[in-house]
């Protein structure tokens, strides 16, 4: 500490009452000087790395660059769309009421909040699309699909999935023969569809001419595989950090690295309901955060850890302190 | 002839006077532009909060540019992907000082002194920052939207968030990121300044009453 004497550093010294007006010495201050500056420095600083690093932009993925690269995952996530056992068909709110959804202790606010953006996968991603489709053996399949008893259509649908998952590799085109009905044909359809481009702008439209709502199409395409692999192979996986992480070396978005760091560790990691457990986690954390000020303890920590020695020493070095 | 502005106690009689009034009495011209600060108010710390926003600033000026031509310009332009590169080097600044400003500010305590407020409505900035910049990454119209939309709606879903704002809407996202999210922002940000002039910085813990020196430049 700097030998510099002051009143203040003799014993006995008052503390200054924060709330109080500033009776102590002043510094020139330029407050529009100051903004000025940083404004220059940061603007400088943030068009340089905007110069020399970029940022990413990948393109899409397409519902065609899926049926052509992964056929087999595509024909399965369709099959799964009809028996209902796709992610979005067995989700619950607020998409259906196919599931409970998640619950935090006895709160089920997923299922509270209600089916207010409904989605019935197996007619909107499947069986609609396939109406435009001109080929008259999808129609005939079709026919055969509607005619049935809802029943008829689940039993078709099953066998077909069980089907490809004890097929080698599983493969839709090497699944033994068995009672299918329509859904192969109707699933090759779709295939077919979905190869030429077609699909894309079916589900996206929806039948309207404007639309920006796209939750059909990213349904179909998380309920695949397709996606998550290439989610995981740009390490972008829920298990691998992946809510902070971007696609290349680009910075993510790291403010949001105690959220994801809930789901690398016991409980939530091995946890079905991790999603509201982190949530209602993270809502706890974030008010008190909010509340610091309030909280015993929490709000004493910067008076027991003195960091803000550091911060003043200078003031401290000059006037002394209370401790001095 | 018209009705005088004022009482004959000179006190003021229109809405607009008496909250002209409570404004210049609650923060004077010279506490808003202030031309000094407390001695105390010397180290690298407290950079942080003007450069924070000075890139707040900055965010919002390539992002009104990226507006001028529409979601999809910078996909397919250099001019447009090199303000989309500014606009998202402009956020990775502003929360990195941000969250430097916000440790920084716990460590000093900065509540104290009626200043529990300042303290709430700065986390509240970073909260409103971290859903804007949310918004922003759903509506990139690339795989990372497309990724991060699919994935983030289960969190959302969960505790029935979800089912008011729906991340696989584009429409939603776009208009929430361009004008709810930042107004909101723009909004508590301007409140949690406004405070920081009308209470003053936080003197330091343990300094002691009339230190009774000054300092050189000081006043």
């Amino acid at each position: 500490m700097s030998t510099t004497s002051s009143t203040a550093r003799r014993g006995g010294a008052r503390p200054v009452d924060p709330a109080a007006p500033w009776a102590g010495p002043n510094r020139r201050y330029d407050i529009i000087k100051e903004g000025l500056v940083a404004l220059l420095v940061v603007g400088l600083l943030a068009i340089g790395l905007a110069a020399v690093f970029s940022s990413p932009d990948d393109k899409s993925v397409t519902l065609a660059q899926w049926a052509k690269a992964d056929p087999a995952d595509f024909v399965t996530t369709a099959t799964m769309e009809l028996d209902g056992t796709s992610t979005s068909a067995s989700y619950g709110a607020p998409y259906n009421t196919n599931g409970d959804g998640a619950s935090l202790g006895p709160l089920k606010l997923q299922k509270w909040a209600g089916v207010r953006v409904p989605v019935n996968s197996a007619q909107q991603m499947v069986v609609d699309p396939l109406k435009t489709s001109v080929d008259p053996a999808v129609q005939t399949a079709l026919a055969t699909w509607q005619a049935a008893s809802a029943d008829q259509q689940l039993k078709w649908a099953t066998n077909y999935d069980t089907a490809i998952s004890k097929a080698p590799g599983n493969d839709p085109t090497k699944v033994s023969s068995g009672d299918y009905g329509p859904v192969p044909a109707m699933t090759a359809g779709l295939l077919e569809l979905a190869k030429t481009g077609a699909l894309d702008g079916i589900l996206a439209t929806g039948g309207a001419f404007y639309q920006t709502n796209y939750t059909v199409s990213l349904l179909f395409l998380a309920d695949g595989g397709y996606l998550g692999a290439l989610g995981d192979a740009n390490h972008l996986g829920g298990d691998q950090w992946g809510m902070m992480n971007e696609m290349g070396s680009w910075p993510g978005q790291a403010w949001l690295w105690l959220y994801t760091f809930w789901y690398q560790v016991p409980p939530f990691s091995s946890s079905g309901n991790a999603d509201a457990l982190v949530w209602g986690l993270m809502m706890l954390l974030t008010l008190g955060l909010v509340l610091v000020p309030f909280i015993p303890g929490v709000r004493d920590l910067p008076r027991l850890i003195p960091i803000h020695r550091l911060v003043w020493r200078d003031y401290y070095s000059r006037y002394g302190s209370t401790r001095s | 002839m018209s009705a005088p502005a004022t009482s004959h106690r000179g006190a003021p009689v229109t809405l607009t006077g008496r909250v002209r009034q409570r404004w210049l009495e609650k923060l004077p011209p010279e506490k808003l532009l202030p031309e000094e600060q407390p001695a105390y108010v010397a180290s690298w710390i407290y950079v942080f909060g003007v450069a924070t926003i000075a890139a707040l600033a900055w965010v919002l000026l390539s992002g009104v540019v990226l507006t001028l031509e529409g979601p999809a310009w910078y996909h397919v332009s250099v001019v447009g992907h090199f303000f989309n590169s500014l606009h998202l080097w402009g956020v990775e600044l502003f929360f990195f000082f941000m969250v430097i400003h916000l440790w920084g500010k716990f460590w000093m305590a900065a509540w104290r002194g009626r200043r529990r407020l300042t303290w709430v409505t700065g986390v509240v900035a970073f909260l409103a920052s971290i859903g804007t910049a949310f918004t922003g990454y759903l509506m990139q119209t690339n795989f990372d939207s497309q990724w991060i939309s699919t994935q983030a709606k289960d969190g959302l879903n969960s505790v029935g968030i979800g089912a008011w704002f729906n991340v696989l809407d584009l429409g939603q996202v776009m208009l929430l990121h361009v004008v709810t999210a930042p107004l909101a922002l723009g909004v508590i940000t301007v409140w949690h300044v406004l405070l920081v002039r009308r209470r003053g910085v936080v003197p330091p813990l343990e300094a002691a009453e009339s230190t009774g020196t000054t300092m050189e430049g000081e006043k």
